[in-house]
């Protein structure tokens, strides 16, 4: 519960560093950090997209707390490495990361949604320093991160660019127009993350109503990506080591954009929510957010279970 | 005694954005496959390194320039209207209008003439669509003069921008010693019968309309809206105030666009008759230009004959 968040100094182009034991367990106790906070911050404002938020998570932590390069007092360093949050919807995961890594107090995260707040609902940037664009219209963010990507090399800045896309939403005709054109222009300092939860807020039913059909068959995901000319890397999504290794991977320039589909699971880290579509959206009750506390590891507070 | 033609506004967009881009190293130009058409090809043989051909993709390109335009870039968007402002409509609205992003959306072709396309590549509703949207400001040239004076101003504003732009070449009005003022509406004919109120490429052939009105003893004030959004309301209101009746005409509906905005204001301001000149809730259709003024009575002749008509009818 003490251990420092602290990112290490930035190493640009050697992520290596970030593959040791104590790296890694720092990382890992941040995207756990990044699960209570959302967790908190749904429960107490009584909003927001949980479970595709709990997917993206330990992406989060890897990228805010060690691959990104970012200064959260000086949110709009010209030079900095540049984040896009296509599946915009999942806002509260970035939110309560963003608090953890300094770009605001983390008393603000229950503002979330409502009156005044700057944490909207979908990821707005003319409120809250510290995002790189406004979105919430699926399929956009990635438009978005290609020109951010495009950009930022004509102005001969060596900065890369991440984009998270959710797997529901590279059903958007725009993610493949987008996608052509990144490999034509062989963005390879853009990197886009596939948050591959194979569940959307209705889905395909299966064998009952509580029962979804994934989206796609396996590995037509990564093949699609392949198609398009871009890298693409397959890894388990809550696999901090993996996670790391391809996000240096990606940093390593071949000429190509990078996609990294990181299979991950819907609602992670709550028994009751894993795998389940209803909790797209889903608000815990009482009973559920005291047990969840425990799961996450963070029992509640005494102010906290009084609620 | 109508007014002498002048050059095509895409080529004073291709010449004026590669000028801009002389001077400015953030100016880009974005290009949806249309190079030729639209004149972007001026710029990308000056600046092959700002022209981005963004391929047959419209939803991704406008998000580009705004991807763009976020990093400190200043995006010229080379399209038509109908694949600039129709088909990624909300990209403009979710990654341009609503971060107030600073994207010039140029689009050609507007209106009417499209080189024969027929209805599918006419726009006669963007004015309307544009001017509804929070942050986003419309504005149509009424010819080469007043096109490059547009896009000079559209290039030191700081936010979105629509600048309404047609294909051929229309009239030409304005000297150099024109000054387009953003936010206001220019009287360029005095008169105290009736008072016509227009706008882009449609403006000289009232111009003209008044020629062949005066000619009929009839006094038209003719005030010239390019701005419009936001629209000059004091302007509206004086002009009205000259006679009792204010005829409205543009190359666009007359559902939302200046007809909209200039009965929007005199109802509010000052309740006034007004009637509206173009196309009645219609889509357009293949036909030489000539043809098409003709078909949808925005010809010189047609206007005249409309006003004449609803003056003797009052």
């Amino acid at each position: 519960m003490t251990a420092s968040l602290a990112p290490v100094p930035a190493a640009p182009d050697d992520l290596a560093g970030l593959a040791t034991e104590p790296e890694l367990a720092r990382l890992t106790e941040a995207a756990r950090r990044i699960r209570v906070e959302t967790f908190r911050t749904v429960y107490a404002s009584g909003v927001g997209h949980l479970g595709g938020s709990l997917s993206e998570a330990d992406i989060l932590a890897a990228l805010y707390f060690g691959v990104l390069r970012i200064r959260p007092a000086e949110p709009e360093w010209p030079d900095r490495d540049r984040f896009v949050l296509s599946k915009g919807h999942a806002s509260v995961g970035l939110y309560a990361t963003l608090a953890l890594r300094g770009y605001f107090l983390l008393d603000e995260l229950p503002t979330f949604d409502s009156a005044g707040s700057r944490l909207q609902g979908h990821p707005d940037m003319t409120r809250l320093p510290g995002l790189d664009m406004s979105t919430g219209s699926l399929g956009m963010g990635i438009s978005a991160a290609v020109g951010i990507a495009l950009g930022l090399r004509l102005q001969g800045r060596d900065a890369r660019t991440y984009v998270l896309v959710g797997d529901g939403e590279c059903q958007e005709g725009e993610v493949w127009e987008a996608a052509f054109v990144a490999a034509r222009y062989e963005l390879d300092r853009l990197v886009a993350i596939v948050d591959h939860n194979r569940l959307q807020q209705y889905g395909w039913q299966g064998a009952d109503h509580e029962d979804r059909l994934p989206p796609e068959a396996p590995g037509e995901l990564v093949a699609k990506w392949a198609a398009f000319g871009w890298r693409v890397l397959d890894i388990d999504g809550h696999d901090m080591a993996a996670i790391v290794g391809a996000l240096a991977t990606a940093a390593e320039g071949d000429g190509r954009p990078t996609v990294i589909v990181a299979n991950t699971v819907k609602g992670r880290g709550l028994s009751f929510a894993e795998d389940r579509y209803l909790w797209h959206t889903r608000i815990p009750n009482a009973e559920e957010y005291a047990r969840g506390l425990v799961e996450l590891g963070e029992p509640a507070s005494e102010g906290e279970a009084a609620r | 005694m109508s007014l002498p033609l002048g050059r095509a506004m895409r080529e004073v967009f291709g010449e004026t954005v590669t000028a801009l881009a002389d001077e400015d190293p953030r100016v880009v130009m974005l290009d949806g496959d249309l190079g030729v058409s639209t004149k972007g090809d001026i710029f990308q043989k000056a600046h092959p390194e700002r022209y981005i051909q963004t391929g047959i993709a419209e939803q991704n390109m406008l998000g580009m320039a705004a991807g763009m335009a976020s990093v400190g870039l200043l995006p010229f968007i080379s399209t038509f209207v109908a694949f600039a402002v129709v088909r990624p409509l909300d990209q403009i609205r979710v990654l341009i209008a609503q971060p107030r992003l600073n994207v010039k959306i140029t689009g050609g072709y507007a209106g009417l003439f499209t080189g024969r396309a027929g209805k599918t590549h006419q726009i006669v509703d963007d004015v309307a669509i544009m001017r509804a949207m929070p942050n986003m400001v419309t504005v149509a040239p009424a010819d080469d003069e007043e096109t490059g004076q547009v896009l000079r101003w559209a290039a030191a504003y700081d936010g979105p921008v629509y600048v309404r732009l047609v294909r051929d070449a229309t009239q030409h009005l304005f000297g150099p010693d024109h000054r387009f003022e953003f936010g206001r509406a220019t009287v360029v004919r005095e008169g105290g019968d009736v008072t016509l109120m227009t706008t882009g490429s449609q403006t000289p052939r009232v111009v003209d309309a008044a020629e062949l009105l005066a000619a009929r003893g009839i006094r038209a004030h003719v005030l010239h809206v390019p701005t419009i959004k936001p629209l000059d309301v004091a302007a509206v209101v004086a002009a009205a105030e000259r006679t009792d009746l204010v005829v409205t005409v543009e190359e666009h509906s007359v559902i939302g666009g200046l007809g909209g905005a200039v009965a929007e204001a005199l109802s509010e301001h000052r309740p006034t008759r007004v009637r509206r000149l173009g196309l009645q809730d219609v889509f357009g259709q293949s036909a030489s230009n000539e043809d098409l003024l003709d078909i949808y009575g925005l010809s010189a002749a047609r206007v005249a004959e409309q006003v004449a008509a609803i003056l003797a009818a009052a």
